[in-house]
């Protein structure tokens, strides 16, 4: 996945109350779906459903730890979504990439010296 | 088309912001392509974004804006005045946004060197405070990005309270 499809999923997987909620009870420490099913007046399946959403974003991971599978929260595209930096560097250099072309068309319009010189002698 | 030297931007000492860029293209079309409006309305802001107004009054105490926007998305306004014009090799501008994220206004100097008909542009954008510097190293800019980040907000305010 490329960085803004990466942000987009995880900020769709944001978008939605539930998973928000889930996410801050993985903060916590790490759960099992059983022990997140609890506090929520929700099923299983639901919770699992929100959680697969969760997982493709690589918000969650699974554990592996016995028989269990608990959930833990993944820190990394929190951590990418705070990345400002990268999309102020990308607003400027989409615009100077116009500003390039841009260059490009003076320069043609507006013959330099060097050039009307090689017209001359081609003449 | 060359690039001959790409996009850099980097914090410098406490309280500034620096852009290096190259141009395969002659100082003094760089600053008009900078300073006029029927050029800057032309490159202005990322790929399918376009600027709705772009006033330029090119003298010291004149003022500038621009106003931008995608379509269907919100505006985002910005302008200033111009404190030294001395083509085409220095430009110094203030700086403020409609909608801030940061504290005052902030202070660009760009400057334009040439060699071999690459003019190199370093801007160094100054601001009133090192909060107010890192802020903008750190936030977002266009509101999409801004949304996500509440909600973002609000996942980490949920976990602190143990939600």
């Amino acid at each position: 996945m490329d960085r803004v499809r990466r942000l987009d999923a995880t900020f769709a997987a944001l978008a939605d109350p539930t998973r928000r909620a889930i996410l801050a009870r993985l903060a916590l420490g790490e759960a099992s779906v059983s022990e997140l099913v609890r506090p929520f007046e929700m099923s299983q399946p639901a919770i699992s459903k929100h959680l697969k959403v969760l997982e493709k974003a690589g918000l969650v991971s699974v554990g592996h730890d016995g028989q269990r599978r608990p959930r833990r929260i993944e820190a990394a595209p929190l951590e990418a979504a705070n990345t400002w930096l990268e999309e102020y560097r990308r607003f400027w250099e989409e615009g100077f990439e116009k500003l390039d072309a841009l260059l490009e068309d003076m320069k043609a319009a507006r013959p330099t010296r060097t050039r009307a010189k090689r017209e001359r002698r081609g003449r | 088309m060359s690039n001959p030297q790409p996009l850099k931007i980097f914090p410098q000492g406490e309280r500034e912001i620096v852009f290096t860029r190259g141009f395969d293209a002659p100082r003094a079309l760089v600053f008009d392509a900078m300073t006029k409006p029927h050029l800057v309305e032309r490159w202005m802001g990322p790929r399918g974004w376009n600027l709705v107004k772009c006033e330029i009054d090119l003298r010291v105490g004149g003022k500038y804006r621009y106003v931008g926007k995608r379509p269907n998305g919100p505006e985002m306004g910005w302008g200033g005045v111009f404190r030294e014009i001395a083509p085409p090799d220095r430009l110094v501008c203030t700086e403020v946004f409609d909608d801030p994220w940061y504290p005052g206004e902030c202070v660009i100097t760009t400057t334009f060197e040439e060699k071999d008909g690459i003019t190199l542009m370093t801007a160094v954008t100054e601001y009133v405070t090192r909060e107010a510097r890192d802020a903008v190293m750190k936030s977002p800019m266009e509101s999409g990005v801004k949304d996500s980040y509440e909600r973002l907000d609000e996942v980490l305010a949920g976990a602190a309270q143990g939600a």
